[in-house]
């Protein structure tokens, strides 16, 4: 799989027309590679000239600001705007909502200026552009819920780029019973992630897999390399792996495109 | 003598008035301990989240059935205060519905009988929310914090309102000119025949009975707000004004760590300057918050407005799970510290004496803390804008800067960020393994 890094870019004396924030979970998580593929797959299809920074590439910090660590967040922006402003990048697309949210509302004031993307808003300005077509068969009919990751919708207020590409798909889309602003947490954020539940009487990503279940779907779209791990734990949990399917957004249309 | 009711309803008012005027005072005093923020940007916007948020009530009507019954009362609470109007004027003055004269019967009954209606409507809901907070399944008015005081302040509230709305309708109903000439009365003609078969001077001391007990139950209300959950019938306005205009996800990057951070990595400071004269002496800014004098004068109007509708900790994904953490209680706690503070300044000629408490532990745990998950459901929930999402990572900022108290989990999530670039522990040199690895 070609993935080109700035430092190759810079050295060939080109510059991408975006960079590709793949973030921590995205780089190491074996779930969340997956997607990060899935999302090189339909960059490439578009012909979208792009590239990431590789081993230069850090923590955000969203995780440690979240948790409080306010020293250690400014410590990894600074040093990540300087890696991005020396390589002139102008455009970041991400598929995670954390790093997106991040590097969009809180690098600004640290001095780094990026037009931000969630990649379910690239995806759609690309078929917009005409560079790229969803294949509306392949999954077609297929019952499809969606997660809105919080970092994404309440944070950001994008609720609709994710259901555009969702109704491409030519799959019957069905609401949870708390959705867009009222979504529930998958229990990740806040650096949740990273830590044991304190003490209570459920988990949250079982109970907003239960959400999701009660729509009955085949399968669960999220757009958020977290939300992906808390609802496939959800639903192992559950014991409904054999029915029900955790995807990202952009896994879904790489398999609609047969990429 | 006969100026004596006059003299005594303009006492009554002065220092129901003058009270009220006190509490106003205390109650700006202690929203102004907490730290300078400013808010004083793009004032359309904010004039317009204003109009839309608290005067057009457009968050409330998100749950409808209690959004509509709230908008009854809403109107209820402003339109029938015309009627205070005239009864100030007519105690003041010793005349008796003045403004009939002025408006002419026609105008004067449809006004009054709107009144009436909505008098009625106010009641009716009142009823209804009685019901829901003390008889419904509805959690949020059952959780753990709302029992005692808040449940025993509520229900007061309620109560009031019924009595006031009350005597309004029978302070009409005794009115015998007013009955009489039967305009402005649709709903307080049905209560005439209670009177039936009184004297006539029984039912004008009935009357002035009901038309005393309604103003002085009125000033007494005004007066009560200070004390309870209620203070949102004022506060609503400012606190939507002032509140946060940015994306719910952009969280404030602390100057004061920025300063430190800049030094640390060589950016814009001189390392061999001397300090300033005098700087040996400054203490150095505290991170983060373990008390309201940490936190900023919004995030305390935010606990004053709050009235413990419970509507963010019906949306807490940790709540809604059996956690410890209400964000509703994150408000009542915060709220009633600065109460205290208020306390001691009031005892000490306004000047706080280190009491030995504070906001954290003695009154928010961090296992409440821990709990957040900073999904802004509350925030998104509250339909005046409160933010409970920033006091509990202002909080959790003092816990991991000032005491080092993370979970263990965290520390090594934050030792691994330190030492290779991820929340993992992975080896930075693999990050870009995930390419070649189908």
């Amino acid at each position: 799989m070609n993935v080109p890094t700035m430092a190759d870019m810079i050295a060939q004396e080109k510059q991408p027309e975006v960079l590709f924030w793949v973030g921590a979970a995205g780089s190491y998580d074996e779930r969340a590679k997956k997607i990060s593929r899935a999302f090189v797959k339909i960059l490439h299809q578009a012909n979208v000239d792009f590239a990431v920074l590789g081993t230069e590439e850090s923590s955000t910090g969203d995780t440690a600001k979240r948790a409080g660590n306010e020293f250690l967040f400014q410590m990894q922006a600074m040093m990540n705007i300087e890696v991005l402003n020396g390589y002139n990048v102008k455009k970041i697309v991400t598929c995670d909502p954390h790093s997106f949210n991040t590097l969009k509302n809180e690098y600004p004031s640290l001095g780094g200026n990026y037009e931000v993307f969630h990649h379910t808003q690239f995806i759609q300005n690309l078929i917009s552009e005409g560079r790229l077509k969803i294949n509306d068969t392949t999954l077609k009919g297929k019952k499809i819920t969606f997660h809105d990751p919080c970092y994404l919708g309440r944070a950001n207020d994008v609720y609709e780029s994710p259901r555009n590409l969702i109704r491409r798909l030519g799959v019957n889309l069905k609401e949870m019973k708390r959705n867009k602003s009222s979504a529930l947490c998958c229990g990740a954020g806040g650096a949740q992630m990273f830590k044991d539940a304190e003490k209570g009487t459920k988990e949250i990503n079982v109970l907003r897999t239960e959400d999701a279940l009660e729509t009955n779907p085949d399968i669960i779209a999220t757009g958020c390399p977290y939300c992906n791990t808390m609802m496939t734990d959800g639903i192992k949990f559950i014991e409904k792996e054999a029915e029900v399917l955790v995807k990202d957004i952009a896994e879904l249309i790489a398999e609609a495109n047969h990429l | 003598m006969q100026y004596l009711p006059n003299i005594f309803f303009a006492l009554a008012l002065l220092i129901g008035l003058g009270f009220f005027a006190m509490n106003i005072r205390k109650l700006y005093r202690n929203i102004k301990f907490g730290k300078d923020i400013f808010r004083k940007d793009k004032r359309s916007e904010r004039l317009k989240n204003m109009m839309m948020i608290a005067i057009g009530q457009s968050k409330m009507v998100k749950r409808p059935l209690s959004g509509f019954l709230h908008i009854i009362v809403y109107l209820g609470f402003i339109i029938i205060n015309i009627e205070v109007l005239e009864i100030i004027i007519d105690g003041l003055f010793g005349t008796h519905r003045v403004f009939k004269g002025y408006l002419g019967n026609g105008f004067y009954g449809f006004l009054i009988g709107t009144f009436e209606i909505l008098a009625a409507l106010v009641f009716v809901a009142i009823v209804i929310f009685w019901f829901r907070r003390n008889i419904s399944n509805i959690k949020r008015f059952f959780s753990k914090e709302m029992k005692g005081w808040p449940k025993t302040d509520a229900n007061n509230i309620l109560y009031f309102e019924m009595i006031l709305m009350s005597l309004f309708v029978v302070m009409n109903a005794t009115d015998i000119p007013f009955q009489q000439a039967g305009i402005g009365n649709p709903i307080s003609q049905f209560f005439v025949p209670f009177f039936d078969g009184f004297s006539s001077d029984l039912i004008h001391i009935i009357e002035r009975s009901a038309w005393w007990s309604h103003i002085l139950g009125i000033l007494f209300f005004l007066n009560y707000l200070f004390y309870s959950k209620h203070l949102h019938i004022l506060l609503a306005f400012p606190n939507t004004y002032f509140a946060n205009l940015e994306l719910k996800g952009k969280f404030n990057n602390l100057e004061s760590v920025t300063k430190e951070v800049k030094i640390m990595m060589g950016q814009d400071a001189d390392p061999y300057a001397t300090p300033p004269e005098g700087a040996e002496e400054t203490v150095p800014e505290k991170f983060g918050a373990s008390d309201v004098a940490d936190l900023n004068w919004v995030q305390l109007l935010n606990a004053y407005t709050c009235t413990e509708c419970g509507r963010c900790t019906s949306a807490c994904p940790a709540n809604l799970t059996g956690k410890e953490l209400s964000p509703r209680k994150i408000m009542m706690d915060t709220r009633d510290r600065i109460e205290e503070v208020g306390r001691n300044l009031d005892a000490n000629k306004g000047v706080f004496i280190d009491d030995g408490k504070q906001l954290l532990n003695d009154y928010i745990s961090p296992e409440e803390l821990w709990a957040c998950t900073s999904c802004n459901a509350c925030v998104e929930e509250c339909p005046v804008n409160i933010d409970p999402l920033s006091i509990i990572t202002d909080m959790r900022r003092y816990l991991v800067m000032e005491e080092s108290a993370a979970p263990q989990e965290l520390n090594m999530m934050m030792t691994n960020i330190e030492n290779n670039g991820a929340p993992w522990q992975f080896n930075q040199q693999d990050r870009l393994n995930w390419v070649n690895e189908e």
